[in-house]
């Protein structure tokens, strides 16, 4: 090994609190560039991969009964390239060993086992036979929780007929990668199953024979879907269309992609400012280093290294940084992806896991992180190599000091000499402390929008299900039926309070914005589920009058006032202007919400109800879900209390992790920017510092003007953390927003006061360890050292 | 008559700092000869650092013209110069500058690695009488001692000149004399033509010649008829 290489070796070890110091801020970077821009590549691949050799389709569209008539018209739209036609229905479970019902979306199965579009893959048995009635493939999630194998048994509630069916096959789909019930807002895998019927058998239990009630669509590419999703509708009108939607609105793909979105969102954006941070902390330590090492790089350079190899020589310093925080990184972010692996594999149901991050990723990740280290150490190298050698062997000029406006108003305030020293340094250097104050600013807005999601999900949470869904369960039926039959479900055992709810199928228009969704129809003082209002109160519309969610309004540009014209896509299909009455503050999808007495009076109907909302006696629960078993037309069934259940294990998992993950991210911020600080400007004060000792100073005060500088560095840097962290707070909330789920932007004090305790906290630490090395500062030969 | 090893024409060498022009040499005009020992004298400020950085290539000239026996240094770019220092010349500083992070092999490897016919290591430390302290860091040895690395690892690529800016200014007079008495030996033994910086009067009665400096001017060039040997001298 050459002597420069020795060198640099030991100057490494020399440095290596520093060098870990850096390259962990480098391996944040590396490690969640690795798990965001990989999981993102990885997912959006598989997913790619899965549609394309499944044929998921395009559009959809669903309609009350449509004649099969139908289909050569539909097949020859403008841009149709294929299109299957099935019979959808739902359907209550009884499934042996559950007390609690479960629910099923009955799929027909076409005769030829050959569907043109959404192919379910086979895992396990066969397809059901064309003439069974009895025989069904399920999907493998719901096979797997609820232990089935082929051959297994469980009961269903088609259409008011109770019917014991045999498991023949389990499958995966493209429509089910995230298999979440109507309604529903988690996915259940026990309670919740896809159902591949034999045609015949569904048709018969459904009524549909010669019909379909689902339509799937693949479109040209040259296609356009709006013009495909419009001329589906006017066709699928006089059949009851229930209004055309495309990839965006299908459940499933929805949350992929929302999943996507968030994953390539992390990678562009956080990954780049840990780069910038080691950038900025590589820069200012391998500066001083070249200026401490200024007399050697002069004597290198008389013996003759020419100015390539001293430059090559400290950039290869950084890049021993770089390598460490790379070996972190990749070790961490390939241990973070399996995490992230593990948590899609509960979540998303694909059939094949191409959730390995490619080699590229580490290869890119890998390459970001030692550019982003040479960018930082290149000024420096650059300056040793421009070093004159005749210049270099002479000490370096003091710096100069001038007098400002800063030193008159700290004459003026009369400080002591050590508070002057540190407020010249602050501001004698304004490039260096505005990068320090920027990078703490950073830990401190790490901490600031990981607790923020934590409030928000509480908020949310608070909202959703205990001010606007406070009923214990809500009964779903296939259809709107007699409000009447409410007083069935009250006799039925353990319910206490029934209230019925509607919801109807509805486009809601402004000039050319519009939006389909389900209008939610309730009655005025309704106790179970309610209608929160931006101001927290509760909100009713009156009749005539539509309550719209912030978000939707937005979307279709209408305010308080505004009329809305609402186009039912079922019963008579009427179209009617109302009025919104009011803005709701929502963050489950984009709600709607209307006078249930009004709507029945305009549309001159009995009253109806699709959805009976209840509170339920516990202990009664068993009997309840005996005899749910067996209510006809009842298609579903959501226990609240499981929805809420699961939904807060899953966001306190979450939280804790997240807020793990950010405060040591946080902390391992601040210890690289303020313990790299604190050492160099030792390094730069030793002998003003001995000076100081010398001349009577007491070993406390000159730690003062030490821990002093970091720690206003520290405090002048929380102002600037706070607005960072508020801002990235508000990009998330935003890049989060979809018409799925939003989230509100709550920033409570205490989530300020808890980052800056956190960072100042490791800022004082830092400063603490290095000013330990005052202790041994050898008063007499640092003042005899030459520099 | 010797062979002429450096030569230079008249050169000067300015620096502007802005407001004033100080004239580190003003019209330097100097021959040193081949297998020399030649002890630069002046006070503080007179030219001799600024020649001596000239005439190793660390420095340019402002006017003028220096030559390295064919060589033209002063036409040189960057590059050439330092090839010219890896080749050709040894230095020797007042303040050793050793790279506290080498051993003294280390450190004369530093110059083993890039030199063309380097002698080992362990003997240019063998020749100023460090063979015992190979595997020392400059931090546990001596001044003297670490000068007579920094001497050794001067000499080790076998140099046709050795450079010496105040090599026992730092140093006591017992520990100086033995930083000379290797100068001497490398010279004698070697035929190093040799250029010794100092302001310490005594020391030139070693020198064969003694070039005496004021105000970036030479102001007289002596010849020493009788040499004395280092340990004689005293300060």
């Amino acid at each position: 090994m050459q002597a420069l290489d020795k060198k640099l070796f030991r100057d490494f070890r020399r440095l290596w609190v520093q060098a870990v110091a850096i390259a962990l801020v480098l391996s944040c970077g590396v490690a969640l560039l690795l798990t965001s821009f990989g999981m993102y590549q990885a997912l959006d691949d598989t997913r790619a991969a899965y549609y394309e050799r499944n044929r998921f389709g395009d559009v959809w569209l669903d309609t009350r009964r449509a004649p099969e008539t139908l289909l050569p018209e539909l097949r020859a739209i403008d841009g149709v390239y294929a299109i299957e036609p099935r019979v959808v229905g739902a359907a209550i479970l009884d499934i042996e060993g559950r007390s609690e019902s479960a629910v099923g979306q009955i799929l027909s199965w076409p005769e030829d086992d050959d569907p043109l579009l959404n192919v379910p893959l086979l895992r396990s048995g066969g397809y059901p036979a064309p003439t069974s009635t009895r025989d069904v493939m399920v999907n493998e999630p719901f096979a797997e929780a609820n232990g089935f194998e082929i051959g297994s048994v469980f009961h269903a509630n088609l259409n008011g007929q109770r019917r014991e069916l045999r498991i023949v096959g389990t499958a995966l789909s493209p429509e089910y990668i995230y298999t979440i019930s109507p309604g529903g807002m988690m996915p259940d895998n026990e309670g919740f199953g896809i159902i591949w019927m034999p045609e015949r058998a569904v048709a018969a239990a459904f009524d549909m024979e010669g019909a379909f009630n689902n339509l799937s669509v693949r479109i040209t590419q040259d296609a356009s879907e709006d013009e495909v999703i419009d001329a589906l509708d006017r066709l699928a009108e006089p059949y009851g269309g229930l209004g055309a939607y495309g990839r965006a609105q299908q459940i499933s793909d929805s949350f992929v992609t929302s999943e996507i979105a968030q994953l390539r969102g992390m990678a562009m954006v956080v990954p780049p400012i840990f780069f910038a941070i080691a950038a900025f902390l590589v820069s200012m330590v391998m500066g001083r280093i070249v200026a401490l090492e200024r007399s050697e790089i002069g004597l290198l350079k008389a013996i003759g290294y020419s100015d390539l190899e001293i430059c090559l020589h400290y950039l290869l310093l950084a890049g021993f940084i770089a390598v460490v925080g790379i070996a972190i990184g990749w070790g961490a972010g390939t241990w973070l992806a399996r995490g992230m692996a593990v948590q899609y594999a509960e979540f998303f149901d694909f059939p094949y896991l191409l959730f390995r991050v490619p080699g590229w990723v580490y290869a890119i990740s890998g390459l970001a992180a030692l550019v982003t280290t040479m960018l930082g150490a290149a000024r420096a190298a650059l300056a040793a190599a421009r070093l004159a050698p005749a210049i270099a062997m002479q000490p370096p000029a003091p710096p100069r000091f001038k007098r400002s406006m800063i030193d008159v108003a700290m004459a003026r305030l009369r400080l002591s000499q050590p508070t002057v020293m540190i407020l010249r340094s602050f501001f004698r250097w304004p490039g260096r402390s505005a990068m320090t104050c920027l990078g703490l600013g950073f830990a401190v807005a790490s901490v600031v929008a990981a607790s923020f999601v934590n409030d928000a999900l509480e908020n949310i949470v608070d909202v959703a299900f205990y001010q606007s869904n406070r009923q214990d369960a809500m009964l779903l039926f296939t259809e709107n039926v007699p409000e009447t039959t409410i007083a069935e479900v009250r006799r039925l055992p353990g319910v206490l309070q029934a209230e019925p709810q509607q919801y109807l199928p509805a486009i809601l228009r402004n000039g050319p914005l519009e939006k389909s969704l389900a209008v939610e129809a309730r009655r005025p003082g309704t106790d179970l589920s309610r209608v929160i209002g931006a101001d927290g109160e509760v909100s009713t519309a009156e009749p005539g009058g539509m309550l719209l969610s912030e978000r939707l309004a937005s979307q279709l540009d209408l305010g308080i006032g505004d009329m809305v014209e609402v186009e039912f896509l079922s019963g008579r299909r009427e179209t009617h202007e109302m009025v919104v009455t009011g803005l709701v503050e929502q963050y489950f999808g984009l709600g709607a919400y209307a006078d249930l007495d009004y709507l029945n009076q305009v549309f001159r109907q009995s009253p109806q109800m699709s959805v009976v909302n209840v509170t339920l006696d516990d202990n009664e629960l068993e009997a309840l879900h005996a005899r749910l078993k067996d209510i006809p037309r009842l298609s579903g069934l959501i226990m609240m209390n499981d929805t809420r259940r699961s939904f807060q294990d899953t966001i306190r998992e979450n939280v804790v992790v997240m807020n793990t993950v950010y405060i040591v991210i946080a902390v391992l911020i601040t210890v690289g920017v303020a313990y790299n600080g604190a050492r160099i400007q030792l390094s730069e004060r030793a002998r003003e510092l001995a000076s100081l000792r010398i001349l009577g100073f007491s070993r406390g005060e000159v730690s003062y003007v030490l821990v002093g500088e970091t720690m206003l560095l520290a405090l002048v840097a929380q102002p600037i953390g706070w607005l960072l962290g508020a801002g990235i707070a508000q990009a998330m909330v935003g890049a989060f927003s979809s018409d799925i789920y939003s989230m509100p932007l709550i920033l409570k004090p205490d989530i300020f006061s808890r980052a800056s305790l956190v960072v100042l906290a490791a800022a004082l630490a830092s400063a603490l360890i290095v000013r330990r090395r005052l202790d041994n500062l050898n008063l007499v030969s640092v003042m005899k050292t030459r520099e | 008559m010797a062979e002429v090893i450096f030569r230079t024409e008249d050169i000067t060498k300015v620096y502007d700092t802005g407001e004033v022009k100080v004239y580190a040499l003003a019209g330097v005009s100097l021959e040193l000869y081949a297998g020399e020992l030649a002890v630069l004298l002046g006070p503080s400020g007179s030219g001799k650092s600024t020649l001596l950085n000239i005439l190793g290539g660390l420095d340019h000239v402002t006017d003028g013209r220096v030559w390295f026996r064919d060589l033209e240094l002063t036409d040189l770019n960057d590059r050439g110069l330092t090839r010219f220092r890896r080749d050709h010349v040894g230095f020797v500083f007042q303040f050793y500058n050793l790279v506290p992070s080498l051993t003294a092999r280390e450190n004369v490897q530093l110059v083993t690695d890039v030199a063309p016919d380097p002698m080992p290591a362990a003997e240019a430390l063998e020749l100023v009488g460090l063979g015992h302290r190979l595997d020392h860091f400059p931090s546990e040895m001596s001044g003297g001692e670490q000068q007579r690395v920094a001497i050794a690892r001067a000499i080790a690529k076998r140099p046709e000149v050795l450079l010496c800016d105040e090599p026992t200014g730092a140093l006591d007079s017992k520990t100086g004399v033995q930083v000379l008495e290797v100068l001497k030996t490398i010279n004698d033994q070697f035929g190093t033509t040799t250029a010794v910086i100092t302001h310490n009067a005594a020391i030139q009665q070693m020198a064969h010649r003694v070039i005496q400096f004021q105000d970036g001017k030479i102001n007289e060039v002596h010849v020493n008829e009788t040499r004395i040997a280092p340990h004689e001298i005293v300060w």
